[in-house]
């Protein structure tokens, strides 16, 4: 935390990262510095605290060093001798006392990683993975309604992988160049053919108003590794970045985990059916701001995970204007801009750009195959991005999370087959919107009420009738109710940082129309149990 | 930042109460007095842009602005928008960096064998491609089995809910089926010598990402790793760029046939504690690359007393271990930690199929460790780096098919070692002195004789002149820290046998033009 605040300087330079990593110890006098620096602090103050904070740390490090040396006196003597063999010798015996002493540490950001889960979602992740439930072989076991996947069209899949698999795989000659197509080293941000391929297929999804420009692609394994790239490119160790609420609760990772990144969130409520406003938004910012963190961008996600609610153009260009007065980032997830089942228009953000003279450089689109085509086996996300210096640094990164060439050119040849991807995205379209309608009239029985929505493949239910408390606690009672009396993994809003106690997420696009009344039985069983008690 | 760097040197250099408050004061007044001029250029600059912008779009959104309640949202958007409008938005700190850094050779390299590639029909007069550490001599091994089984190996035979083994969200850190069979493949690899356990295998999108993954986990930002030199010059980049990691050097030389010695080990750990540098691991590639010499059984020992000694980690790299040509036997860290059974926390282990399968365009990456704490670490990083589903289900069928994989790693093994016997007797024959290699695609070979003068300089001068006169890309030896100048590797796996005597020709035209000038 300390280190990087101090990259804040309006100019880091590269040396600086280098040194960077020096020393904790002296490191830690910058963070007040910096404080005074943009509060405007008169020179008084500037040069008191420096002292102030330098008197302290001698002092410190001169209570540390006389208690080091008393417990070892050879080293300081024979640390001076430059690298004559006595050091090492030396360094060897006084070493072994300590070295000996605890097992080899790993490192604290990794500490804080390896906790075991305490999130709801991957609770009830793991729990279903554990005892998943099978309509004939596992009846009892737990209904997945936790993870965004969709089941619905796997039958197209299979049918075009059954018939053009080894042609795609081989090629047709299945000469000499395609197998070495797909063995040897390709570039790590993906292939031309598969860019290509893809920005088609964005166009397609996205209604054809917009075109993708290949040279704009960099391509990685899945979405995931597509977000912590661009919050590596776009904020340093510290910085934070304004997230509406309630959000997909993986962000908590991918932005956090080893970026160092703040998540900031912006409450959406349910009076505005969870609709993002500008005011909030600028609050968030200001608060932040004065407590010293520097917000680099926004990170939104259109279709909303999970709300399922749609940006509209209107709120695009007022979050273009917000960024551009603030001079910050856009991030846009727009990995669900194929599943629009409602009647509501999607307008992608590089749509807006298109149309208007903006500055293009803010704005990074994030998509994958992995809703749209449902294929999160096949680990195929993208940055979008207008900004070079981001593309370029991205490409870099990449070589940490290339997709297997195997993969790319199988998906190639699906992308590219249109007659494929036009029945699939129809036949998609349509058994998304039949089971959620089913899945919402279903919950309407039980007195359960869904947040309007027109994509995704979850809905946000709101159970608060259900809970016993009106809190966090609350909520999270009843949804360990779900899980382990009605067997049922939904996500709690507490896990996408839901400011309102009692909402749930449920993803319908896992089942089988013949599961919804199994669903609903379980839900009303535990419903009836919570009216009873409260 | 620079601030920083000056206290600190004041700090360690016990300087007195006066000189540690005049330092800090006086760089703390010149930095407010840079940000102070810095800020109104900056504000200068606006008034002009938004001058310059054109009102229309400005007057809207105030406009909507009003619509809108709340008082503070405004008065707070006045205040700002002359800062805020400043300069085009910046990228972060830490990227800016990654993308000013030149080029090492060996990447510029690699650039150029891309866009003109030789080829013996097509292109005769292309760069030759000596710098990529690819097995291109068993592809056809493998490309008979796809052809045979690869549609089978994907889908199952052809039933219908086998879609959803390769369609759905698998675990990150990979199919339990293809830990089993990747083990087994270690081990036969390595002659049987060891057994890895399925359990302490985690699988990434290649070794690179395996190696940045153990970085995070061993080390926190601003601490270091020992790494012998000369070596892999993707180090630098995996092991350095996002985790903010330092390498320290430690220097092998010709005279001991580029081995490892302890006794530098401990002369740079000792150095790097006393620059206030916290070592916490040392990274070794065994087979080494580029040299292509083993580790004996001995030196592993000492190695592990070493890292004991000083409690720190080692990642031993073995994504070569399949690639031994020589008679040397290769020891895996793996089996000495099998037999001594302390301290087996410390010891990570890196592998692929890059290498040993010959397939890098696969990604596939292994980590195996011995620490519970780095598996349940590592394991929740791979969800970025994870392998697709497909690749998974090719593998696990390819790895099962004993009769294929052991028939591919002897073959394999049969051609390597020609091929090096070949291309190490046309440098002979150049009167080109190299280190014996047992392992690896490379020849690290001696050109000193060749270079204007002995520094990096020099060698630099030769790398250039082998690119684009004699267009052969190899890769300097500078570009793998090695301490000595004149050095380069040869990969020879990318060539075929006819394309030997091409090479040898082309780098003993330079070799005439450099003793020319000489």
């Amino acid at each position: 935390m300390t280190l990087t605040r101090s990259i804040q300087y309006p100019n880091p330079e590269p040396e600086v990262q280098t040194r960077k990593p020096g020393r904790a110890t002296a490191m830690r006098l910058i963070v007040p510095l910096q404080g005074v620096v943009q509060g405007r602090g008169g020179l008084i103050f500037g040069s008191l605290i420096p002292c102030a904070l330098f008197y302290f740390l001698q002092l410190y490090l001169k209570r540390h060093r006389s208690s080091n040396s008393r417990s070892n006196p050879p080293s300081p003597s024979t640390s001076s001798p430059n690298l004559a063999e006595i050091t090492r010798t030396s360094s060897r015996s006084n070493l072994l006392s300590r070295g000996l002493i605890g097992p080899v540490r790993i490192s604290s950001r990794a500490m804080s990683i390896a906790k075991p889960n305490d999130s709801p979602y991957y609770i009830g992740l793991d729990k279903a993975s554990e005892d998943p439930y099978d309509r004939i072989s596992n009846p009892d076991g737990v209904i997945q309604l936790g993870l965004l996947e969709n089941r619905l069209c796997f039958d197209l899949i299979a049918k075009w992988m059954s018939e053009n698999l080894s042609d795609s795989m081989m090629g047709r000659e299945g000469g000499d160049l395609s197998i070495s197509g797909i063995t040897t080293y390709q570039p790590v941000d993906g292939t031309m053919e598969l860019k290509l391929a893809m920005a088609g297929f964005m166009s397609r999804v996205m209604g054809g108003t917009v075109s993708f420009e290949p040279s704009q692609m960099v391509l990685t394994a899945g979405a995931t590794p597509a977000i912590e790239t661009l919050c590596f490119c776009l904020a340093d160790h510290g910085n934070a970045f304004l997230v509406p609420t309630p959000y997909y609760p993986g962000f908590d990772r991918d932005v956090k985990w080893r970026t160092g990144v703040e998540l900031i969130p912006v409450h959406c409520r349910s009076t505005d059916n969870f609709i993002l406003s500008i005011t909030a938004l600028d609050q968030a910012f200001n608060q932040t701001r004065k407590r010293g963190t520097k917000i680099r961008g926004i990170l939104l996600s259109n279709p909303a995970n999970p709300v399922g609610n749609l940006l509209s153009r209107e709120m695009l260009y007022n979050l273009l204007d917000f960024a551009r007065e603030k001079n910050i980032h856009i991030i846009s997830d727009e990995i669900f801009a194929g599943t629009m089942y409602g009647n509501e228009e999607f307008v992608s953000m590089a749509e807006v750009l298109d149309s208007e003279n903006f500055d293009k450089n803010r704005v990074h689109i994030v998509y994958g195959l992995s809703k749209d085509l449902s294929l999160p086996g096949f680990r195929v996300g993208m940055i979008y991005s207008f900004n070079e210096n981001v593309l370029a640094a991205a490409r870099k990164l990449t070589r940490f999370s290339s997709i297997s060439a195997l993969t790319q050119r199988l998906v190639v040849s699906m992308l590219l087959d249109t007659r494929f991807i036009e029945e699939y995205i129809e036949t998609n379209k349509k058994r998304v919107q039949n089971m959620r309608d089913l899945f919402v009239a279903g919950l309407k029985t039980l007195g359960i009420r869904c947040a309007d929505s027109s994509a995704g493949f979850c809905c946000w239910a709101d159970m608060s009738k259900l809970i016993p408390t009106y809190s966090e606690k609350g909520e999270l009672e009843l949804w360990d109710k779900l899980l382990n009396v009605a067997k049922i993994n939904v996500t709690p809003g507490s896990a996408c940082h839901c400011i309102e106690p009692g909402w749930f997420r449920c993803c319908f696009t896992t089942l089988a129309q013949e599961d919804i009344p199994v669903v609903m039985e379980r839900i009303r069983k535990v419903a009836d149990t919570s009216t009873l008690c409260s | 930042m620079r601030v920083i760097v000056p206290l600190q040197g004041v700090v360690q250099g016990r300087g007195g109460l006066v000189l540690g408050s005049i330092i800090p004061c006086a760089l703390f007044y010149f930095l407010q007095f840079y940000l102070k001029r810095h800020r109104h250029d900056q504000d200068d600059q606006n008034e002009s842009n938004s001058l310059d912008e054109n009102p229309s779009t400005r007057s809207p959104s105030s406009g909507k602005l009003a619509q809108l309640p709340g008082l503070t949202r405004s008065l707070s958007r006045a205040s700002l928008s002359p800062k805020g409008q400043s300069g085009p938005v910046t990228i972060s700190g830490r990227v800016s960096g990654i993308i000013k850094g030149a080029d090492s050779p060996y990447y510029v390299g690699l650039r150029r064998v891309k866009e003109d590639p030789y080829d013996e029909l097509g292109n005769p007069n292309g760069v030759i491609q000596l710098g990529l550490a690819e097995n291109n001599l068993s592809l056809d091994l493998v490309k008979g089995w796809l052809a045979e089984n690869g549609k089978e190996a994907l889908l199952g035979n052809g039933e219908d809910p086998s879609i959803s083994r390769i369609a759905t969200y698998q675990p990150f850190d990979g199919l339990m089926e293809l830990k089993v069979a990747v083990a087994g493949f270690m081990s036969q690899v390595m002659e049987k010598a060891v057994y890895f356990h399925p359990s302490q295998v985690l699988l990434t999108a290649g070794a690179t990402p395996a190696i940045e993954i153990l970085s995070f986990c061993l080390a926190d930002a601003g601490n270091a790793f020992l790494v012998p030199t000369p070596y892999y010059p993707g180090f630098d980049r995996d092991v350095k760029w996002r985790t903010g990691l330092q390498i320290i050097h430690v220097p092998c030389r010709s005279a001991d046939n580029f081995n490892l010695s302890v006794a530098s080990l401990d002369q740079a750990f000792n150095q790097a504690k006393k620059r206030g540098l916290k070592v916490r691991g040392i990274i070794i590639s065994n087979p080494s690359n580029p040299v292509g010499n083993l580790l004996s059984r001995e030196t592993l020992y000492s190695l592990l007393d070493f890292a004991r000694e000083k409690n720190i980690h080692i990642v031993c790299n073995e994504i070569l271990a399949g690639c031994t040509h020589g008679n040397e036997e290769f020891v895996s860290m793996a089996e000495i930690i099998d037999l001594e059974d302390v301290d087996r926390k410390r010891v990570h282990v890196v592998y692929g199929l890059s290498k040993d399968l010959s397939l890098p365009g696969f990604r596939v990456g292994v980590i195996y460790s011995f620490n519970e704490e780095v598996l349940a670490a590592a394991k929740k990083l791979t969800r970025f780096s994870s392998i697709s589903a497909p690749t998974q289900r090719l593998l696990i069928s390819m790895l099962s098919d004993t009769k294929f994989v052991h028939s591919f790693i002897t073959i394999n093994r049969e051609r390597l070692q020609r091929m090096y016997v070949k291309f190490v007797a046309g440098l002979k024959k150049l009167g080109i002195e190299y280190i014996k290699g047992s392992g690896g695609f490379y020849c690290w070979a001696d050109l000193s004789g060749l270079i204007s003068s002995y520094s990096e300089k020099g060698e630099l001068e030769l790398w250039d002149k082998l690119l684009n006169i004699a267009k052969v890309n190899v890769t300097p030896g500078s570009c793998c820290h090695c301490i000595e100048p004149g050095w380069f590797s040869f990969c020879f796996a990318t060539l075929t046998e006819k394309d030997i005597p091409v090479v040898m020709e082309r780098i003993q035209k330079v070799s005439e033009i450099c003793k020319l000038n000489c």
